[in-house]
C-alpha cells in the first residue's frame, strides 16, 4: 500500500545557541507523516516537539537536514510561502480585528477576492459553530471560543497541513474533552493533515491515527495508538504512555524467570540473558490460588478509586506490582492488607522492552 | 436592562470617580481655564502705550490677526507676513512630527525588543537630554551647526567641503533642532505601546501569508496606534508653539507663531494682538487634533 506523504523530515537537526551554551533541541529526526492523517507528537517538556513544529511551519530553519512538503523541499521557504498554518498555544488572535476579520486574514493576505473571503469565513464560522460571534473582538470571547476562532483562522486558507501546538492546554478538563472530539471531527471533515503536539498521553491515544513518542530531541517510536500502548518499544515509552509495572528477569527456555523465581510466558524476541518485562496494571488479574502459571503475592495496599481499585501486590522477593481491578471484581469487602492472593497476566500482556 | 440596584451602584461609582479627580479639576480650572479666560478678554481690549491693556472694547486685535492697516491711507490688506508665519509654523510642526515618527518608531521598536536590562539602560539614555535646560541644549546645537561651528570646521578640515555649509538661521535648522528636542516625546509613548504588543502576533501573521510590509501595516501599526497618536500629539502641540528653538536656531528672520506672540507682548507692546494670536493658535491646535484623532479612529475601525 502506498500512501501519499504530506510532510517529511529528513535527519532534521536543530541546535540553539553556540559554544558551551549550545542545546541540541532536535537530534537528526526523520519522520514521514501521511496525507490526511491525525499525527501526534508526544513527549515530556523540552523534548523538542515545538521545535519540530516550528521547523515545519518555517519559523526556524534546521541546522542540518531537510523538510519536505508533498515531496517538495521547503527547508528554506519563509512561513508566508508555505501552505501550512499553525494554531498557536496562546491562540495569538489579532486583538484589533473582529472574529470574521481574523478568520479571513489569511485569504485576504493571499489576495483572494472579497466575495470568496466572505463565503469562506461564513463556512468556517459554521464549521466551528460561532455564527453569532462574527462581529465580536477576541477579548469578548471565552477561552474555548477563542480556541475555535484560532482553529477557524488557521483552517480558512485550506492549508495542506495544520500544525497545532498544545492547543487545548489552556482549557479546563471538561472543555478540553469537548474540543478533543471537535478537533477530531474537523480533521475528518476537512481531510487536512493535522500535526498535533501534546504532552498528555490520554489526549494522544484518543485522537491520533499515529503517534510519535519523543525524548530529548529524538523520536523513540512511531505507531498507531494501540501499537504504542500494547507494544511499547522501550521502558521510557511504556512508562510515558500510561502506568506500567516493570519486572526484571532472565530468559529461560522461551519464557522469563523473574527475580521472584516465578516463570512468566512472554515472547522473548530472540533475546537472552537479563531482560525487562512491562505489564499494564489493568492486565493483571487476581486468580484462584494455585492456578497453573499464577504468581503468589501478598496485598500490600488497596486504594479505592470509584470505578476501579488499585491493588499494590508484593511478590515473593518483594517486587511490587500494581493491579487495576474493576471495583466489582475485587469483591464486596475488597482485598485487605496482608491477604494472600495469586495473580496472573492476561495473554500477551507481558512485553519485553528495551531498557 | 440594568436593575435599579445596578444603576444606583453605577451612579455611585461615577460620583466617586468625580470626587477622586477633584484636586486635578481644581488645578485645571485655576491654572488653565482662568488664564485662558483672561487671554480671551484681553484680545477684545485696546493696547496701552507701554504694554498692558486699556479697558476699552475693540475688534482691532482680531482684525490684526489676518489684516494689516496701511499707516498712510488707512486701508486694510491681507497680512501676508502673518499668514506666512502661521503657514511656516504649521509646516515645521508637521514635518517635525512626521520625522520624529520615522526616526522614533524604529528606535522605540529596538528598545522594546531588547532584554529587560538593556531596555532600562536605553530608556535612561533617552531621558538624559531632559536633565539639561532646553536653552542650553539649543545653544549647544547652535555651536555645532553655525558657520564656524564644530560640524563645518570638521568637514572643512577633512576636505569634504570647500565652503562652510550654511545651516544655521534657516527653516532647516529650526526643523533639526525641534526634531532633536521633541524626539523623546515620540519615543516614550511609542515604546510603551510597542512594549505591550504581543510579538507572537508577528509569527501568526507571517504564518497567514502576510508579507513584512503587510505585517507592519495591518497588524503592528493598528495595534500600536494609541502610542502613535499620543506621540504625535505630544510632539505636534509644543512644536507648533515652539519659541526657544526657532529663536536661537532660526535667528530673527524665521519666526514662528510662538515668537510672533512673544513679540506682541514685548517690543510690539500690543497685548490684545498677542492675546488674539494665542487664541488663534489654540484654535488651530484644537482643530488639528480633532481632525487627526477622528481620522485615525476611522482607519482603526475599518481594520
Ligand atoms: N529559542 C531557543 N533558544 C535556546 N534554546 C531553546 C529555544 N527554544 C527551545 N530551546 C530548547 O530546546 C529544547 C526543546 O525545546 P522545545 O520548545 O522544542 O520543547 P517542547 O517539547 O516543545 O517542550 P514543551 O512541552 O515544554 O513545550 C529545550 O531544551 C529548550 O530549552
Ligand atoms: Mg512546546
Amino acid at each position: 500500500m502506498t500512501t501519499a506523504i504530506a510532510v517529511e523530515a529528513q535527519s532534521a537537526r536543530k541546535d540553539y545557541g553556540s559554544g558551551q551554551f549550545a542545546v541540541r533541541a532536535l537530534d537528526d529526526v526523520s519522520v514521514r507523516i501521511e496525507k490526511g492523517s491525525f499525527f501526534t507528537l508526544l513527549g515530556p517538556s523540552g523534548c523538542g516537539k515545538t521545535t519540530l513544529l516550528r521547523l515545519i511551519a518555517g519559523f526556524e530553519t534546521p541546522s542540518a537536514g531537510k523538510i519536505l512538503l508533498g515531496g517538495r523541499d521547503i527547508t528554506y521557504d519563509p512561513p508566508n510561502k508555505r501552505p501550512v498554518n499553525t494554531v498557536f498555544q496562546s491562540y495569538a488572535l489579532f486583538p484589533h480585528l473582529t472574529v470574521a476579520q481574523n478568520i479571513g486574514f489569511g485569504l485576504q493576505m493571499l489576495g483572494r477576492p472579497k466575495r470568496e473571503i466572505a463565503a469562506a469565513v461564513d463556512k468556517m464560522l459554521a464549521l466551528v459553530q460561532l455564527e453569532d460571534f462574527a462581529g465580536r473582538k477576541p477579548q469578548q470571547l471565552s477561552g474555548g471560543q477563542q480556541q475555535r476562532v484560532a482553529l477557524a483562522r488557521a483552517l480558512a486558507p485550506e492549508p495542506e497541513v495544520l500544525l497545532l501546538d498544545e492547543p487545548l492546554s489552556a482549557l479546563d478538563l471538561k472543555l478540553r474533552k469537548e474540543m478533543q472530539r471537535e478537533l477530531k471531527r474537523l480533521q475528518t471533515e476537512t481531510g487536512i493533515t493535522f500535526i498535533f503536539v501534546t504532552h498528555d498521553q490520554e489526549e494522544a491515544l484518543t485522537m491520533s491515527d499515529r503517534i510519535a513518542v519523543m525524548r530529548k530531541g529524538n523520536i523513540l517510536q512511531i505507531g498507531a495508538p494501540r501499537e504504542i500502548y500494547n507494544h511499547p518499544k522501550d521502558r521510557f515509552v511504556a512508562d510515558f504512555i500510561g502506568e506500567t509495572n516493570f519486572l526484571s528477569g532472565t530468559v529461560e527456555e522461551g519464557a522469563i524467570r523473574l527475580t521472584s523465581g516465578d516463570l512468566v510466558e512472554a515472547p522473548t524476541q530472540g533475546r537472552s540473558g537479563k531482560v525487562t518485562l512491562a505489564v499494564r496494571p489493568e492486565q493483571v488479574r487476581i486468580s484462584g490460588a494455585g492456578d497453573p502459571g499464577s504468581l503468589a503475592a501478598t496485598v500490600a495496599d488497596s486504594v479505592y478509586f470509584g470505578t476501579d481499585t488499585h491493588c499494590h501486590l508484593r511478590l515473593a522477593d518483594g517486587t511490587e506490582i500494581v493491579a487495576r481491578l474493576q471495583s466489582a471484581a475485587s469483591g464486596e469487602a475488597g482485598l485487605a492488607r496482608g491477604d494472600q492472593v495469586s495473580l496472573r497476566f492476561e495473554a500477551g500482556a507481558a512485553q519485553v522492552v528495551d531498557e | 436592562m440594568a436593575s435599579l440596584a445596578e444603576q444606583r451602584a453605577e451612579r455611585r461609582t461615577i460620583r466617586n470617580g468625580w470626587l477622586l479627580s477633584l484636586p486635578a479639576l481644581i488645578i485645571l480650572i485655576v491654572a488653565a481655564a482662568g488664564p485662558l479666560l483672561i487671554i480671551v478678554i484681553y484680545s477684545f481690549l485696546t493696547p496701552g502705550s507701554y504694554g498692558n491693556v486699556v479697558w476699552e472694547f475693540s475688534w482691532d486685535a482680531w482684525v490684526g490677526v489676518l489684516y494689516s492697516r496701511d499707516i498712510f491711507d488707512g486701508t486694510y490688506k491681507l497680512a501676508d507676513a502673518h499668514l506666512s508665519i502661521f503657514w511656516r509654523s504649521v509646516k515645521l510642526a508637521l514635518l517635525t512630527t512626521m520625522f520624529c515618527f520615522v526616526v522614533g518608531f524604529p528606535t522605540a521598536w529596538f528598545i522594546a525588543t531588547r532584554t529587560p536590562r538593556a531596555r532600562t539602560a536605553l530608556l535612561f539614555l533617552i531621558t538624559i537630554p531632559f536633565w539639561t535646560n532646553l536653552l542650553i541644549r539649543t545653544f549647544a546645537i547652535n555651536q555645532i551647526i553655525r558657520n564656524e561651528g564644530v560640524l563645518n570646521t570638521a568637514l572643512l578640515y577633512l576636505g569634504v567641503i570647500d565652503e562652510p555649509l550654511v545651516i544655521i538661521y534657516s527653516d532647516f535648522a529650526v526643523f533639526l533642532g525641534m526634531t532633536y528636542v521633541y524626539l523623546p516625546l515620540m519615543v516614550l509613548p511609542l515604546f510603551a505601546a510597542i512594549d505591550r504588543f504581543d510579538m507572537r502576533l508577528l509569527e501568526a501573521s507571517y504564518d497567514l501569508y502576510a508579507t513584512r510590509w503587510q505585517v507592519l501595516r495591518r497588524i503592528i501599526v493598528p495595534i500600536v496606534k494609541p502610542g502613535i497618536i499620543a506621540g504625535s500629539i505630544l510632539v505636534f502641540i509644543p512644536a507648533l508653539g515652539a519659541y526657544v528653538t526657532p529663536r536661537i536656531l532660526g535667528g530673527g528672520r524665521n519666526m514662528m507663531i510662538g515668537n510672533f506672540i512673544e513679540l506682541q507682548f514685548g517690543q510690539g507692546r500690543n497685548w490684545p494682538l498677542g492675546a488674539a494670536l494665542s487664541v488663534t493658535l489654540l484654535v488651530i491646535v484644537g482643530a488639528a487634533l480633532m481632525l487627526y484623532v477622528r481620522a485615525s479612529m476611522r482607519t482603526t475601525n475599518n481594520g
